[in-house]
């Protein structure tokens, strides 16, 4: 097993996922870097990569008119970061800015969703993975909108 | 009103009895001795008793405080155990009694009833890793359980510290929260819901936390405090993450006004918070949580 195929296989989103898609995942793949401050994707980009962080803290923001950036959440090891790839029109809706130091892998969304189309096992055990991860963010999203911590008057 | 109370049982089953030789609705008579301002609308008020010596108290307890013209408030103690002579409370002013408890200086008096309620499962816990998961304000009742796990460090497995509040500003005894995170032997990570690029720590939810715990989750016990919609999330992310609800403990607030089971205004399913709780197994209740009208 290559170098990168292992490390692709050893991130938690691809836990389980059977050897012989390995290399065929692994084959998108590239490992990348980014300081701190420095931006893995810009609101508005194409989405043509995602990337599962090994290391470090990535914010997703967004820029209001005249003021600092909201930070929407931060992913850290072990977490996804981008899920716009997997829907057209293919573009981020957020700058997603390391906070920190980052290692982590991008995988080419193009050349993924090309082997997807083409192999649908491969999309259906994505999607497996994907979706469950995408209702946890919602339900994260909804507790957060609730604003609990907020004064409350007895 | 002073009734001679020694002992019976709630409509729960569960026992009251005399607190020693204090009546349990006679108020003692305390002075604040020192006053923290934690945030815009939180306070932190060390009382000290006129007469006589502070009581024995459990982390996860609370006591019923009187301002005199105003009312009683259940406020749980945040202080430590191990530190006599004083009960440290820690209040947020959301209403007419807890702003008026909020607006105490030193030296004022106030009306105690207490200490009330159940526990913090501390030697439950020994030999087990142990997850602390707070939210908001939540930290404050758990704070006197985690200087009771750290005084007796060596008698438990990790030890772990969730945190999420609202915003970086409304992080709570942050100077004790930076003492902790330099020890060596706790876990802790925080999180804020809302923050703008400025803040370099985490944003999302504190169920977010729990897979960064690293604690083995057969041999856990867990001791979840905030509001209630955030201790539902929690306890439920904690069941995902491996825990089984015998494992798990909820601080519950209802409305409580007697604090010995009598009146029934903290009634929550078959318990009543005040003598049940306000530290409850998450198995016990689990199915009233999500129930309207409990």
């Amino acid at each position: 097993m290559e170098g990168l195929e292992r490390i692709v296989l050893a991130h938690p989103f691809f836990a389980g996922l059977e050897t012989e898609l390995g290399p065929v995942v692994a084959g998108c793949a590239r490992n990348i870097r980014v300081g701190p401050g420095q931006y893995l994707a810009h609101e508005g980009d194409s989405a043509d990569e995602f990337f599962l962080i090994r290391q470090g803290r990535v914010a997703l923001e967004i820029l209001p008119p005249g003021r600092h950036a909201v930070v929407l959440s931060t992913e850290s090891e072990g977490d996804i970061v981008g899920a716009y790839w997997l829907v057209p029109p293919y573009r981020w809706q957020c700058d997603a800015r390391a906070v920190e130091l980052t290692r982590a892998i991008g995988i080419d969304a193009k050349c993924l969703r090309a082997k997807c189309d083409s192999d649908h096992h491969l999309g259906y055990e994505l999607m497996k993975r994907f979706l469950p991860l995408i209702v946890q963010r919602l339900d994260q999203t909804r507790l957060q909108m609730l604003d609990v911590y907020g004064s409350r008057p007895a | 009103m002073s009734v001679a109370l020694s002992a019976g049982t709630s409509v729960s089953g569960q026992a009251w009895s005399r607190i020693g030789a204090i009546d349990p609705f006679v108020p003692q008579i305390y002075r604040v001795s020192r006053v923290w301002r934690e945030s815009s609308d939180i306070v932190t008020l060390a009382i000290v008793p006129t007469a006589g010596d502070r009581p024995e108290f459990a982390p996860g307890q609370f006591n019923m405080l009187y301002v005199f013209g105003v009312g009683e408030v259940a406020i749980s103690m945040s202080g430590d155990p191990a530190v006599p002579g004083s009960f440290v409370h820690t209040v947020r002013s959301v209403g007419a009694v807890s702003g008026a408890v909020a607006a105490l200086e030193a030296g004022a008096t106030l009306g105690v009833r207490g200490p009330f309620g159940s526990a913090w499962p501390i030697e439950l816990a020994e030999g087990s890793d142990v997850v602390f998961a707070a939210g908001g304000l939540g930290l404050a009742p758990l704070r006197p359980a985690i200087y009771q796990v750290l005084a007796r460090r060596e008698r438990y497995g990790r030890v772990v510290l969730l945190y999420g509040t609202r915003t970086p500003t409304d992080i709570l005894f942050r100077r004790e929260l930076e003492r902790w995170r330099r020890r060596l032997d706790i876990d802790l990570f925080v999180t804020v819901d809302h923050a703008d690029e400025t803040w370099h720590g985490d944003v999302g939810v504190v169920t977010k936390l729990i897979g960064r715990g690293g604690f083995d989750p057969p041999n856990t016990i867990a001791m979840v405090c905030g509001p209630e919609l955030m201790m539902r999330f929690t306890g439920t992310a904690l069941h995902a993450a491996g825990l089984r609800s015998e494992q798990i403990y909820l601080s519950m607030e209802r409305n409580m006004k007697c604090a010995i089971g009598l009146c029934g205004h903290c009634q929550f399913g078959p318990t009543f918070v005040c003598v049940d709780g306000p530290v409850m197994r998450y198995d016990r209740i689990v199915d009233f949580l999500a129930v309207r009208e409990i």
